[in-house]
């Protein structure tokens, strides 16, 4: 009797395990999938050429520059904004406010519900309050400015959430020091907080880099032959430049899509990679 | 918060300042051509399907005047004209004529245009290639498929010696002038559609969709069938007259009716003021017959490009 429920005990343990495998079995097909037909289209389209042309009606001659360029400045631009916005608004929130206020809890509430808003809704804000009526025009800066919308509640959730994991016990810590509440905030707070600001930042921030849509409507273009000059400039970005291509009636302009999407892939990588390089810093100070 | 922003945006400024010294350097040694006098930027916006043709010229004036910026947004006709009314852009591509209440608007606004015609499209309708049925229909047989309140569902349903099986309707996305354009000549009223068909704003999916399905059936522009003729069964259309199958002749002599369609480009009358854009018209207007058909749209007769530049004066 006990062997047989000893049996079964085990034999549910291994389904779950086997349930489980299966999940991230199915996103692993799935990338895999994605991935060969990316690089099995665009890997013999992606080369030097191709890295430092302008776009161009002939595939052979199309080029990525002016877009890649574009999608430096823009993401760029919007890590800074909205890592300074977003932390700042999270430190606010957890340590200069009554969290029970209900001024507090509906200020709470509004930012995650902003987080569901979707994007083409921050295009339509930024083209409005932006573009026109702070005259910044279809600029770089406008659209920094908008992805900066887009991303800053997840950035501040994020950061509040590890704000709040920060032991109590240090933060007793270093007033025993005698320490102001900005030297704790600076010295203890956000160093220990940092690793878990930093991943909900790269999911936030890699999210943007994706955008088309509401960088379209502040004015991103389809079509820009010369790099831009500053912030104020006109730009695209990758995002907009594949989607371009991927509408053309022409067939090569698929591969040099997929080309694109490589490009945009390693950008992204290469971000993220400076975040978890940053983030193991912290972490390992930490530890 | 507010102060954070002040502060951010300064921050920011700083760093745009030092990252602009960086990248400034490189653009201005690439586009040094001393001869060239035309600096200055020519705004344009608006449709994605005048875009491959303004685009494609935009390209050849670089290669001739590099220091002039072009850039070219795809806003799409109606936020094209948007941005046109509200004097953000000096020329709109446009792929139907002005609206009566766009032009209002622009009047309102104080904006004078000239509207160029500047190439044919012609919307064709296709089936697959394994389809050995259909050679031709006529206007009324495809508004019998395509109207709102249509009945058919056959094949069988248009010409009783065609097979018994359903029929799969592809078309492009609300959104598009194609769909606007091919509703409003073939149902009467722009927007009126059966409702039960496959839309895609990317017409490429339209050419896969139906080059995977033997009873399916749409339209979209010349340009994609003639990127994929080997996919695709083009059909000619009949308007009284005989059936007629699009072809750069056809459509350019109007002969391809009612679907050949003239596409447009506006331009503002007071940025004629700046000579890189009278410059581009003109340039634009000079290499069109060469350049259009590229791209697979539809040249005008030549006189046609001659009577453009006269518009200038």
């Amino acid at each position: 009797m006990d062997q047989k429920l000893y049996e079964k005990r085990h034999l549910k343990n291994k389904l779950f395990h086997l349930l489980l495998a299966g999940c991230i079995l199915f996103s692993i097909t799935a990338l895999a999938l994605l991935l060969y037909d990316i690089f099995s289209k665009g890997l013999g389209w992606l080369d030097w050429q191709f890295l430092t042309s302008m776009p161009s009606r002939s595939p052979e001659k199309a080029g990525i520059l002016s877009a890649l360029v574009g999608s430096v400045w823009v993401i760029g631009l919007t890590s800074v904004f909205s890592l300074i916005l977003g932390v700042g608004t999270a430190v606010y929130l957890e340590e200069y406010t009554d969290p029970k206020k209900l001024i507090n809890r509906i200020i709470q509430l509004n930012i995650s519900n902003l987080a569901g808003v979707p994007a083409i809704v921050y295009g339509l804000l930024g083209l409005a309050f932006f573009v026109r009526f702070l005259g910044f025009d279809k600029s770089i800066l406008s659209g920094a400015l908008t992805l900066t919308l887009l991303i800053l509640p997840v950035i501040t959730v994020a950061s509040q959430e590890a704000i709040r994991s920060v032991p109590r016990s240090l933060r007793e810590a270093s007033y025993s020091l005698g320490t102001t509440k900005l030297q704790t905030i600076t010295g203890v707070v956000l160093p220990y907080a940092m690793p878990g600001i930093l991943t909900g930042s790269i999911l936030a921030i890699s999210r943007a880099m994706g955008e088309a849509a509401p960088l379209i409507m502040v004015g991103a273009a389809g079509y820009i032959a010369f790099l831009p000059k500053g912030p104020m400039d006109w730009f695209t970005v990758l995002p907009v430049q594949i989607f371009n291509w991927t509408s053309r009636p022409q067939e090569e302009f698929q591969y040099i899509a997929a080309a694109g999407i490589i490009v945009l892939m390693a950008v992204l990588l290469s971000a993220n990679a400076v975040a978890i390089l940053l983030r193991n810093k912290y972490q390992n100070r930490m530890d | 918060m507010k102060k954070n922003k002040l502060a951010s945006l300064i921050l920011v400024g700083a760093l745009a300042l030092s990252l602009a010294a960086c990248g400034g350097g490189s653009t201005e040694t690439e586009g040094e051509a001393p001869d060239t006098p035309l600096t200055g930027t020519i705004a344009i916006d608006g449709s994605s399907t005048v875009f491959p043709i303004t685009e494609a010229i935009a390209e050849e004036f670089n290669g001739t005047y590099p220091e002039v910026r072009i850039p070219i947004g795809v806003s799409g006709t109606g936020g094209g004209f948007k941005k046109f009314i509200a004097g953000e852009t000096d020329i709109s591509n446009a792929s139907r004529p002005i609206k009566d209440e766009e032009a209002q608007a622009a009047a309102a606004a104080g904006i004078e245009y000239i509207e160029m015609t500047i190439a044919y499209d012609g919307l064709s309708v296709l089936v697959n290639p394994a389809n050995d049925w259909v050679e031709n229909l006529t206007v009324e047989e495809l508004k019998m498929m395509w109207a709102p309140d249509s009945t058919v569902k056959k094949w069988s349903d248009i010409r009783p010696e065609w097979p018994n099986e359903e029929i799969k309707f592809y078309a492009p996305g609300t959104d598009s002038g194609t769909f606007d354009y091919f509703t409003e000549e073939i149902n009467g009223e722009s927007g009126a559609i059966r409702p039960d068909f496959t839309a895609s704003e990317d017409d490429n999916v339209l050419v896969q969709g139906i080059a995977g399905d033997k009873n399916a059936i749409g339209f979209f522009g010349y340009a994609y069938y003639e990127e994929n003729q080997d996919k695709l069964k083009l059909v000619a259309i009949d308007n009284g007259s005989g059936p007629v199958t699009p072809d750069f002749d056809t459509i350019q002599d109007g002969s391809y009716s009612p679907l050949s369609r003239p596409i447009f480009i506006y331009i503002n009358k007071a940025s004629l003021g700046k000579p890189e854009v009278v410059e581009f018209i003109t340039f634009y207007n000079t290499v069109a017959g060469e350049i259009i058909p590229e791209v697979g749209y539809v040249a005008l007769p030549s006189a046609d490009y001659e009577a453009n530049l006269k518009l200038l004066k």
